[in-house]
C-alpha cells in the first residue's frame, strides 16, 4: 500500500481525494438546486453531506492509523506544524474579509449614503438597518450574554492549556479533565449563542447592514466553535485510547492552536461587533 | 507496510504503484498529479479559447450576427473565469507539482494525498461552471468580476459559480499549503533558502499570495450568496450596504491574483534564460527581493481597478502612486533578464524563443499597465479595449507563453523524448505573430473609445476588430499545433539525455529522463 | 504607372479592409472638448513617449545582445553576475521617471475633483438600459434611449453614420458654463462616459457621485455606458449637445412647455382606444427590451406579458407592479408620466394576446402614486 523511502513516509494510493470531490460536488449542486426551488436539491445536498461525513471518518481514521503505527517522523511532524499554521492564517484572512466589510461600511459607505441624498432623511448612526428601513434598530449590547460568553471562552483557553500541561507530564487524568472542561465550556458557549440569536430583536434578513454583518460574523465564528468542539471531542477520544504521549501529540496541539485562534476572533468580535 | 526498505530497485513498478485508471484517480505521486493538472489546464485552455473565438466571431463585424447580447456576455464571463481559474492557475500548479520536489531534492510533496485532493477538486468546480450553461437562465453574464447588483440579478448559474469558486478556493489553499510546506520543510540538506532555484522562490511567494487572497474572495462571494438568498444587504444601499464594497473585497483578492498568475512565469523564465545564455542569472538576490516586493505591494494597489467609482482624492492618489511603484521591482526583473543575456553564448531553441518573447511582450503589457495606473488616463481607458489589450499582453504573452516555454523546456525530462524542434519553432512563430495581430489593434480601439463587454460596436471600430478576429482564429489554430507537438513527444522521438540542454543547471537534470517514479529516495546533498 | 493608377490601386486595396464607407478608424484618444480632457490627452502622450523611449533603450540592448552574443557566431559566455552599482542605478532611474509622470497626473486629479462653484447641476440616473436626465434648477426632466433601429442592429438595413451612438433625447448643455453632474443609478452599476469631456463616472445605485464639465465648443458629443449592466449594456449610448447660451435657454423653455402639455393630458378623460394606441409606443420604447415586442418575454428571467397573471388579473396589482417594480422589474413612477403609465396598462391588457377589455384613466394613476 505505501512505500517508505529512507527518510520519509509516502502514503500509498488513496481514494479519499476522489470521494472528497464527489462529496463537494453533490453538496454544491444540491445546495444550488434547493436555493432555486428545485425539490430534489435538498436530498442531493444531504446525500453529499453523508458522503462528506464518511470521508472525514475514513480519511482521519487512515491518518490516525498511520500516526499510531509510528510512520510519522520528526520531519513529518514539522510539516504538520507548518501546514496547520498556514491553514490558520488562511482562516484569519477569511474573517478579515468580513471585518474589512464591517469597517468599510461603518467608516465610509454610511457617510456617503447620508451625503448622497438619495434618501434625504437618512442619518448615519450605528447600528442601522439602512436608509430604507422604517423602524429604528436596537443593536446587541456587549454587557450581557456577550460578556459572559467572552469569559467562558477565555476560561476555556485556560482549561485547554491545563490539559496540555497534563499531556506534557504524561498525566492522562489531568488531560482528560482539562479537555472535558473545555468541551463543556464550548457547548455552553454555543448554547448561549443560540439563545442570543433567539432573543435578538433583529434578524439576518431584513435588518439591513447591521443584521447582515452581525449574523455573518458571529455565525461563522459559531461554526468554527462548533468545529473546534467536535475536534476537541475527537482528541479526547484519542487520548482515552492512549494515542498521545508527552513527545508525540501534534494532533492535540493543532486543535489547541485552532481553539486559541477561535478565541482571538471572538475577542475581536466582542470589541468590534458588540462593543464599539 | 511499516518496514523501512533501505534499498530500492529501479524496477519497483510492481509493488505499490497502481496502474491503469487507478494510477491517476488514486494517485499520491507528484509527477502523475502534475501531469493531471497540466492536461486539465490544457483542455480548459482550449475550451475557454473556443469561447474567445465565439466572442471574436461575433465581433468580426458590427451588428449582431451569431449571438444574442446575453449569450455574448455569458461567453465573455466564462471565458475570463475559465482562463484564469481553469487554465492558467492549474497549469502553474502542475509545474509546481512536477518541479518543486525535483528541484529541491525531495521524494514527493509534503502531503501527497492532499495534493491529489487539490487536483480532484478541480473537477467538480469545472463541472459546476460548465454545467451552469445548461441550467434555466443560462450561465452567468455579469463578467468574471461578478459585480453586484448585476450578479444579484443572475439566476441559478450564479449560485453554481459561487460554489465552484469556493471549491476552487479550497483546492488552491490546500495546494498552496502543501507547496509552502514542501519548500520550507523538505529541501535537500545544504539547500539554504538563498540557494533555492528561483522558480522555487517565485512559487513560495505565489503560494503565500494564494493563501492570503483566496479566503478574501471566498468571503466576498459568501456575502454575495447571503445577499442573494438570505436577505442580507451587504451590497444594497437601501439596507445600508454598498455595491462598491464588493469591488474592494474582490480586488483585494483580484490584484494579488494577477501576480499569482505572473510570478511563477517569472520563475520559469528566470530558469530558462540562464540555461540558453549559458551564463548564471545576473542578480539572484535582487530577483528574490524584487519578487517579494511585488508580492507585498500587490496588497496595497487594489483600487486601481476602481478609479472610476469616485473615491475621495486621497484614496485616488494613494492607489495611483502605489500602483506606479510596482513598475520598479518589475523593472529590476526585466533588466536582470537582459543582463543575463548580455555577453552570454545564446542559442535559440523553442523554450528560449518563448522566453525572449515573454520578456519583450510582457514588458509591453506592463507599460500599458503603467498607462492605466495614471489615474486621469485610466478615466478614459477604464472598461475599454485598452484594458483588454493590457491584460492579454500580461496574461497571454505573459502567463500563457511562459507556460509554453516551460513545457518545451521540461518536456524531455517529463517524457524522456525530445520534442520536434522544427514544429516547436513553427508553433512559436505562429503564436507570437498571431497574438500580436489579435491584441495589438485593441490598444487603438480602446483609445478611440470602444467599451469592453459589448457584442456590437460603432462603425469606426470595424477595421481593427476585423483584424483582431482574423488574428484570433490564427492564434487558436496555432494552439492545436502545440497539442500535436506535445502528443508526438509523449509517444516517441529522440531519446533525451539526463541533461539535454547544454547550459541547464539544477537537481532535476541530475536524474535520468524520464525522471524515475520517486525522484530522490535519499536526498541529494547540495554543496 | 502614373500617380493616378497607383493611388486608385492603393484605394482599392484599402477598401478590402473597409466594410463600410462611414467607418473611419482612429488610433488615439478623441479630440478633447474640455480643459480636463486636453490635460488627459497631453498626459497620455507624455507617458506614451516616455514608455516608447524606455522600450527602445531596453530592447535595443536586448536585440543587440541577441545578435552579437550568440553561440552560432562563436561568442563565449562571460560569467559575470551581480553588480551593485548597476542594480542601484536601474532602480533609481525608474523612480525619477515615475516622479516625472506622477506630478502632472496629480495636478489633473485635483482639478477633476473640484466640483465647487458650478453654474448649474444636472442629475443623471442610469437605468437598465437608458439614461435619465434631471435639470435640478430648471425643472426639466427626461429619459434618453438608443434610437438606432433594430433592423440596423440585425443587419437588415444599412447602418447609419452614428450607428449605436444616437439617442432620442440628447442631454443639452450650454457652452462655457461649469456644469456639475450628479450621477447615480436606479438598478445596477452603469458608467456615464463622454470621451471628449474626459469624464467617466460610475453610476452606483444608492450613491450620488459627482463630476463636472465645461464644454468649450458647441457640437454633438457621443459616448457610451462603460460598465457592464446586463444584456443591453452595449446599447445605452450617451449623447450631449453643447449649445450657445441663447439656444440653450430656448431649449429649456421648449422642454418646460412640453412637460406642461403632458401633465395637462393627465387631467383629461381618455378614450380606451387612444390609450391603447399611445401605449404601443410607450411599450416598445420602454418595455420590449425585457418583455419582448410581442409580449413573449425571455423566460425565466423576464416573464411573458401574454397571459400573465398580473396583466390579466386585477388592474390595481398591475398598476402597482408598474409604479413600484419588483426585483429586476424597474419602478416606473419616476420615469413615466401618468398618461404613459395608463397607456401602457391599456396596451398590455388589450394587445399582446391579452383582451381583458378594461383600462385605467391617467387621473387614477396620479391618485395611486
Ligand atoms: C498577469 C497579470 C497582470 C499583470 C502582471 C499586471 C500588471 C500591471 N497592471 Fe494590470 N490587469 C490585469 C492583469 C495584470 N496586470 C487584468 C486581468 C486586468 C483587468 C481586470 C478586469 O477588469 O477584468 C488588469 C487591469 C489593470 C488596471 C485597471 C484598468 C481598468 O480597468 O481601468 C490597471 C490600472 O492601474 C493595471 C495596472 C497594472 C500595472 C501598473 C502593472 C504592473 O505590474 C506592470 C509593471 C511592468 C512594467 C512597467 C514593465 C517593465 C518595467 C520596466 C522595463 C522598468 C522601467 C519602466 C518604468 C519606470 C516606466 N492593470
Ligand atoms: C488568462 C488568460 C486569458 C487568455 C489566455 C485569453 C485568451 C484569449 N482571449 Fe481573453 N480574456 C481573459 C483572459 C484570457 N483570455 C479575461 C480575464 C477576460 C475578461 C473577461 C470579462 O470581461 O469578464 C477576457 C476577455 C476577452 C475579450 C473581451 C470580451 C469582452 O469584453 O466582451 C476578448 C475579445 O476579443 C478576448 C479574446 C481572447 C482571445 C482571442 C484569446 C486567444 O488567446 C485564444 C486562443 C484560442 C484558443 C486557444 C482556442 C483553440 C481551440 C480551438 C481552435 C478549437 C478546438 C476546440 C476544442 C478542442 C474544444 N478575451
Ligand atoms: C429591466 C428589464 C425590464 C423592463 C425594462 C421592464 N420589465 Fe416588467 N418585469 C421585469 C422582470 C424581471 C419582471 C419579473 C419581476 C419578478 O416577479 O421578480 C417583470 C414583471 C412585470 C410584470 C408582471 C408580470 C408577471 O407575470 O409577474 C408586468 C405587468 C410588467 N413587468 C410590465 C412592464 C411594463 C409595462 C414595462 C415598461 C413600462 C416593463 N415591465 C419593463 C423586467 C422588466
Ligand atoms: Cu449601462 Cu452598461
Ligand atoms: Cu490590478
Amino acid at each position: 500500500m505505501s512505500q517508505n523511502t529512507k527518510n520519509y513516509y509516502l502514503p500509498g494510493a488513496s481514494f479519499w481525494p476522489l470521494i472528497a470531490s464527489i462529496a463537494l460536488f453533490l453538496m454544491a449542486a444540491g445546495f444550488s438546486m434547493s436555493l432555486n426551488d428545485m425539490a430534489i436539491g435538498t436530498s442531493i445536498l444531504i446525500a453529499g453531506g453523508v458522503v462528506f461525513a464518511y470521508l472525514l471518518f475514513g480519511w482521519f481514521a487512515d491518518v490516525v492509523k498511520e500516526s499510531v503505527s509510528g510512520f510519522y517522523n520528526k520531519q513529518v511532524d514539522a510539516s504538520f506544524r507548518w501546514s496547520m499554521g498556514w491553514f490558520i492564517f488562511s482562516e484569519v484572512m477569511f474573517f478579515a474579509s468580513f471585518f474589512g466589510a464591517l469597517f468599510y461600511i461603518r467608516n465610509v459607505s454610511l457617510d456617503w449614503i447620508e451625503a448622497g441624498k438619495v434618501w434625504p432623511d437618512f442619518v448615519a448612526v450605528w447600528p442601522t438597518a439602512g436608509p430604507a428601513a422604517t423602524e429604528a434598530l436596537v443593536g446587541m449590547g456587549p454587557w450581557g450574554l456577550p460578556a459572559i460568553n467572552t469569559v467562558i471562552l477565555l476560561i476555556s483557553g485556560a482549561t485547554l492549556t491545563y490539559a496540555h500541561w497534563g499531556l506534557m507530564k504524561d498525566n492522562r487524568k489531568q488531560t482528560i479533565i482539562g479537555l472535558l472542561l473545555t468541551i463543556a465550556l464550548g457547548v455552553i458557549f454555543l448554547y448561549l449563542q443560540v439563545h442570543e440569536y433567539a432573543e435578538a430583536a433583529f434578524t439576518m434578513a431584513g435588518s439591513g447592514i447591521y443584521g447582515s454583518t452581525f449574523y455573518l460574523l458571529t455565525g461563522f465564528h459559531g461554526l468554527h466553535v462548533t468545529m473546534g468542539t467536535i475536534m476537541l471531542a475527537v482528541i479526547l477520544f484519542r487520548i482515552m485510547k492512549g494515542h498521545f504521549d508527552s513527545h508525540n501529540h501534534f494532533g492535540f496541539e493543532a486543535v489547541a492552536w485552532y481553539w486559541h485562534f477561535v478565541d482571538v476572533v471572538w475577542l475581536l468580535l466582542f470589541i468590534f461587533v458588540y462593543w464599539l | 507496510m511499516s518496514t523501512t526498505t533501505a534499498t530500492h530497485h529501479d524496477d519497483h513498478g510492481d509493488h505499490g504503484h497502481p496502474t491503469g485508471i487507478m494510477r491517476w484517480v488514486a494517485s499520491t505521486n507528484h509527477k502523475d498529479i502534475g501531469t493531471l493538472y497540466l492536461w486539465f489546464s490544457f483542455f480548459m485552455f482550449l475550451f475557454a479559447g473556443a469561447m474567445a473565438l465565439g466572442i471574436r466571431a461575433e465581433l468580426f463585424q458590427p451588428g449582431l450576427q451569431f449571438l444574442e447580447p446575453e449569450q455574448f456576455n455569458r461567453l465573455t464571463t466564462l471565458h475570463g473565469l475559465i482562463m484564469i481559474f481553469g487554465a492558467i492557475m492549474p497549469a502553474f500548479v502542475g509545474f509546481a507539482n512536477w518541479m518543486v520536489p525535483m528541484m529541491i531534492g525531495a521524494p514527493d510533496m509534503a502531503f501527497p494525498r492532499l495534493n491529489n485532493m487539490s487536483f480532484w477538486l478541480l473537477i467538480p468546480a469545472a463541472l459546476l461552471l460548465i454545467g451552469s450553461i445548461f441550467v434555466p437562465g443560462g450561465a452567468i453574464a455579469g463578467g468574471w468580476t461578478m459585480y453586484p447588483p448585476l450578479s444579484i440579478q443572475q439566476g441559478m448559474a450564479m449560485d453554481m459559480t459561487i460554489f465552484a469558486i469556493h471549491i476552487l478556493g479550497i483546492s488552491s489553499i490546500v495546494g498552496s499549503i502543501n507547496i509552502i510546506t514542501t519548500i520550507l520543510n523538505l529541501r535537500a540538506p545544504g539547500m539554504g533558502l538563498m540557494k533555492m532555484p528561483l522558480f522555487i522562490w517565485t512559487w513560495l511567494i505565489t503560494a503565500f499570495l494564494l493563501i492570503a487572497s483566496m479566503p478574501i474572495l471566498a468571503g466576498a462571494i459568501t456575502m454575495m450568496l447571503t445577499d442573494r438568498h438570505f436577505g442580507t444587504s451587504f451590497f444594497d444601499a437601501a439596507g445600508g450596504g454598498d455595491p462598491v464594497l464588493f469591488q474592494h473585497v474582490f480586488w483585494f483578492f483580484g490584484h494579488p491574483e494577477v501576480y499569482i498568475m505572473i510570478l511563477p512565469a517569472f520563475g520559469i523564465v528566470s530558469t530558462i534564460i540562464p540555461a540558453f545564455a549559458r551564463k548564471p542569472l545576473f542578480g539572484y538576490a535582487s530577483m528574490v527581493y524584487a519578487t517579494s516586493a511585488i508580492a507585498l505591494l500587490s496588497f496595497v494597489v487594489w483600487a486601481h481597478h476602481m478609479f472610476t467609482t469616485g473615491m475621495p482624492v486621497a484614496g485616488q492618489l494613494f492607489f495611483m502612486y502605489s500602483t506606479m511603484l510596482i513598475s520598479i521591482p518589475t523593472g529590476v526583473k526585466v533588466f536582470n533578464w537582459i543582463a543575463t543575456m548580455w555577453r552570454g553564448s545564446m542559442t535559440f531553441e523553442t523554450p528560449m524563443l518563448f522566453s525572449i518573447a515573454f520578456v519583450f511582450l510582457f514588458t509591453l503589457g506592463g507599460f500599458s499597465g503603467l498607462v492605466l495606473a495614471i489615474l486621469p488616463v485610466d478615466i478614459q481607458l477604464q472598461d475599454t479595449y485598452y484594458v483588454v489589450a493590457h491584460f492579454h499582453y500580461v496574461l497571454f504573452s505573459g502567463a500563457a507563453m511562459s507556460i509554453m516555454a516551460g513545457v518545451y523546456y521540461w518536456l524531455p525530462k517529463w517524457t524522456g523524448h525530445m520534442y520536434d524542434e522544427t514544429l516547436g519553432k513553427w508553433h512559436f512563430w505562429l503564436t507570437t505573430i498571431a497574438f500580436n495581430i489579435t491584441f495589438f489593434p485593441m490598444h487603438f480601439t480602446g483609445l478611440a473609445g470602444m467599451p469592453r463587454r459589448v457584442p456590437d460596436y460603432a462603425l469606426q471600430f470595424a477595421e481593427f476588430n476585423m483584424i483582431s478576429s482574423l488574428g484570433a482564429f490564427a492564434l487558436g489554430i496555432s494552439q492545436l499545433l502545440f497539442l500535436y507537438v506535445v502528443i508526438k513527444c509523449i509517444r516517441g522521438g529522440e531519446k533525451a539525455a539526463a541533461n539535454p540542454w547544454e547550459g541547464a543547471e539544477g537537481l532535476e537534470w541530475t536524474v535520468p529522463s524520464p525522471a524515475p517514479f520517486h525522484t530522490f529516495e535519499t536526498p541529494p546533498t547540495v554543496k | 504607372m502614373n500617380k493616378r493608377t497607383i493611388l486608385s490601386l492603393g484605394a482599392a486595396f484599402l477598401s478590402l479592409f473597409t466594410i463600410n464607407s462611414h467607418a473611419d478608424y482612429a488610433l488615439n484618444l478623441k479630440t478633447p472638448a474640455t480643459e480636463i480632457a486636453s490635460q488627459i490627452y497631453d498626459l497620455h502622450m507624455l507617458i506614451l513617449w516616455v514608455c516608447v523611449a524606455i522600450f527602445i533603450v531596453v530592447f535595443g540592448l536586448m536585440f543587440y545582445s541577441i545578435v552579437k552574443h550568440r553561440k552560432s557566431v562563436g561568442h563565449k559566455a562571460a560569467q559575470f553576475h551581480e553588480h551593485h552599482w548597476l542594480e542601484i542605478i536601474w532602480t533609481i532611474i525608474p523612480v525619477v521617471i515615475l516622479v516625472v509622470m506622477a506630478y502632472p497626473a496629480t495636478k489633473t486629479i485635483l482639478a477633476m475633483k473640484d466640483t465647487a462653484a458650478a453654474d448649474m447641476s444636472i442629475k443623471i440616473t442610469g437605468y437598465q438600459w437608458k439614461w435619465g436626465y434631471d435639470y435640478l434648477d430648471q425643472n426639466v426632466k427626461f429619459i434618453s434611449t438608443l434610437s438606432t433601429p433594430q433592423d440596423q442592429i440585425h443587419n437588415k438595413e444599412e447602418k447609419g453614420e452614428n450607428y449605436l451612438l444616437e439617442v432620442d433625447n440628447p442631454m443639452v448643455v450650454p457652452v462655457g458654463q461649469k456644469v456639475r453632474l450628479l450621477i447615480t443609478a436606479a438598478d445596477v452599476i452603469h458608467a456615464w462616459w463622454i470621451p471628449e469631456f474626459g469624464v467617466k463616472q460610475d453610476a452606483i445605485p444608492g450613491f450620488m457621485k459627482e463630476a463636472w464639465i465645461r464644454v468649450e465648443k458647441p457640437g454633438t458629443y457621443r459616448g457610451q455606458c462603460a460598465e457592464l449592466c446586463g444584456k443591453e449594456h452595449g446599447y445605452m449610448p450617451i449623447v450631449v449637445e453643447a449649445m450657445e447660451q441663447a439656444d440653450y435657454d430656448a431649449w429649456v423653455v421648449a422642454q418646460q412647455d412640453a412637460s406642461a402639455a403632458a401633465s395637462a393630458g393627465a387631467d383629461k378623460e381618455w378614450a380606451q382606444d387612444d390609450l391603447i394606441t399611445a401605449g404601443k409606443a410607450v411599450y416598445e420604447k420602454n418595455c420590449s427590451v425585457c418583455h419582448g415586442a410581442t409580449g413573449a418575454g425571455i423566460p425565466p428571467a423576464f416573464p411573458a406579458m401574454t397571459g400573465s397573471a398580473v396583466v390579466t388579473g386585477p388592474i390595481e396589482t398591475h398598476l402597482d407592479m408598474i409604479l413600484n417594480g419588483k426585483n429586476i422589474m424597474p419602478a416606473w413612477k419616476a420615469v413615466l408620466n401618468d398618461v404613459d403609465i395608463a397607456a401602457v396598462i391599456a396596451y398590455e391588457r388589450n394587445a399582446l394576446g391579452n383582451s381583458t377589455g378594461d383600462s385605467i384613466q391617467p387621473s387614477a394613476v396620479k391618485a395611486a402614486r
